[in-house]
């Protein structure tokens, strides 16, 4: 008998591994991820005063676009020949099969974020070593995820979803968006920890309660 | 219907129509006119009560959500649902009358204060609630989709509360109940909040009658004989 652990390590690296071999949901969310951060270059003046003002706002849209995107093909990849059926047959909880799916998702956002910020960082000029928004960064993409892959197996259920999980998910994250901005904003322009901390707290509150919510609730959205 | 639950229906649509005639007498005879803000501050006795009704309109979506899930009762999905629909009409009203009262108050129509934005992202969350549901087919999913949603969505209100109150606070009004509220304005003000809690029930029942007699009709096609 294997522990809860190793099963959802088994159903993430089914995820993985099949990522690996297809390449196909990093490689092109990345591109579009990077094609935001080129198009809010022609939104707004480069260069100028206000750049630093709104720059972790173009950070934090153009992540967020590319998780809904990335969200999207979360369970979508399951609708082909009957996955979905497939894994939810398994001998696993169903609050296993969310958290091996949580944390694919969580990593191929990550994976992207990692080749993305840097190159954001470069094409603004600033400065490279920025351990603080690593934090930020792993914490606002946890909270992204954990309702993210809730509303994916959700949207799978419905007509429209390409659309619709969009509609659900940008509602609800406002909070992370608002805290990673602002506590990004405090980063770039080398703010003292003090101004990030209220960020940081109201990203882990969501976090956490988000992770506990949509665990009790998965075995409801994919049932029947 | 039957005899004593269209009875119990004639008293509380009489009493809502008796409550509404009472509001809108003292919204515009009764009380005086405020001093600083002039006319334009009567419809803070319907801005008032439509916000708080909303809030209450999506706390019971958010209690039935739970009831469904737990005791898969098709009742407290519809009525559920039912109060989703009269929340998001009423907190559109609360937006609009918002935006009136700002345009003459501060001479903007909009501003992303606090409250207003809490309040845009709220009706946010409800359209997409009342969307999931509309694209969903079969009863019993939308049903269950639709509970997941609205505990999801209601546990996300103090959250976006808090964020959007940490990003921008300018928002004057708990002023007016901290201040100079005469007694003839609180007394206005309760008499429009009771006539606003029984308008939410009578909507909320005649919405949940047309939609049990909706699933009514539905059976009794899907079960024709032929």
């Amino acid at each position: 008998m294997k522990g809860p652990l190793s099963k959802v390590l088994t159903i993430f690296w089914k995820d993985i591994l099949l990522e690996i071999r297809t390449k196909e949901v990093v490689t092109s969310i990345l591109v579009f991820a990077l094609l935001v951060l080129v198009i809010f270059n022609f939104a707004f003046e480069p260069e100028t005063a206000t750049m630093s003002l709104v720059a972790p706002g173009i950070l934090w849209v153009a992540f967020t676009f590319a998780g809904v995107l990335g969200l999207n093909r979360v369970f979508a990849l399951e609708r082909e020949n009957s996955r979905l059926a497939g894994l939810l047959l398994c001998p696993v909880d169903h609050m296993a099969i969310y958290w091996g799916k949580l944390l694919g998702s969580f990593t191929f956002m990550l994976a992207i974020e990692i080749v993305v910020t840097p190159i954001f960082l470069v094409l603004l000029n600033l400065s490279l070593f920025l351990p603080r928004l690593i934090l930020i960064i792993v914490l606002a993409t946890l909270g992204f995820t954990s309702v993210g892959t809730l509303f994916s197996a959700l949207a799978i259920n419905i007509r429209a979803r390409d659309i619709m999980l969009p509609i659900l998910f940008l509602p609800i994250v406002v909070p992370v968006i608002i805290a990673a901005v602002e506590a990004t904003a405090v980063v770039l322009q080398g703010g003292p920890w003090g101004d990030m901390l209220t960020w940081l707290q109201i990203m882990i509150a969501f976090d956490i309660i988000y992770l506990v919510v949509a665990t009790l609730v998965f075995q409801y959205v994919v049932e029947g | 219907m039957n005899g004593r639950s269209a009875l119990r229906h004639y008293i509380l649509v009489g009493l809502g129509f008796a409550l509404m005639v009472a509001a809108l007498y003292m919204v515009f005879i009764y009380v005086p006119t405020d001093k600083n803000m002039g006319a334009v501050q009567r419809i803070f006795y319907f801005h008032v009560p439509l916000a708080w009704i909303a809030f209450l309109a999506f706390f019971v979506v958010f209690v039935c959500s739970i009831l469904y899930l737990t005791k898969r009762d098709m009742k407290w999905d519809v009525i559920a649902s039912a109060s989703a629909e009269v929340g998001v009409v009423f907190t559109s009203l609360v937006l609009i009358t918002g935006s009136i009262w700002a345009k003459a108050a501060w001479g903007i129509w909009w501003t992303w204060d606090a409250r207003l934005t809490a309040t845009l992202v709220l009706w946010f969350t409800y359209v997409a609630y009342l969307l999931v549901r509309h694209y969903v087919a079969e009863d019993s999913q939308r049903a269950r989709l639709g509970a997941v949603l609205g505990i999801v969505g209601f546990i996300d209100v103090p959250i976006v509360a808090l964020a959007i109150m940490l990003w921008r606070t300018q928002h004057p009004g708990a002023l007016i109940f901290e201040g100079g509220l005469v007694t003839s304005m609180l007394i206005t003000l309760l008499v429009c909040i009771i006539a606003f809690t029984v308008l939410y029930i009578i909507l909320v029942v005649q919405s949940t009658r047309l939609k049990n007699m909706e699933a009514d009709i539905r059976n009794i096609k899907n079960n024709r004989p032929d």
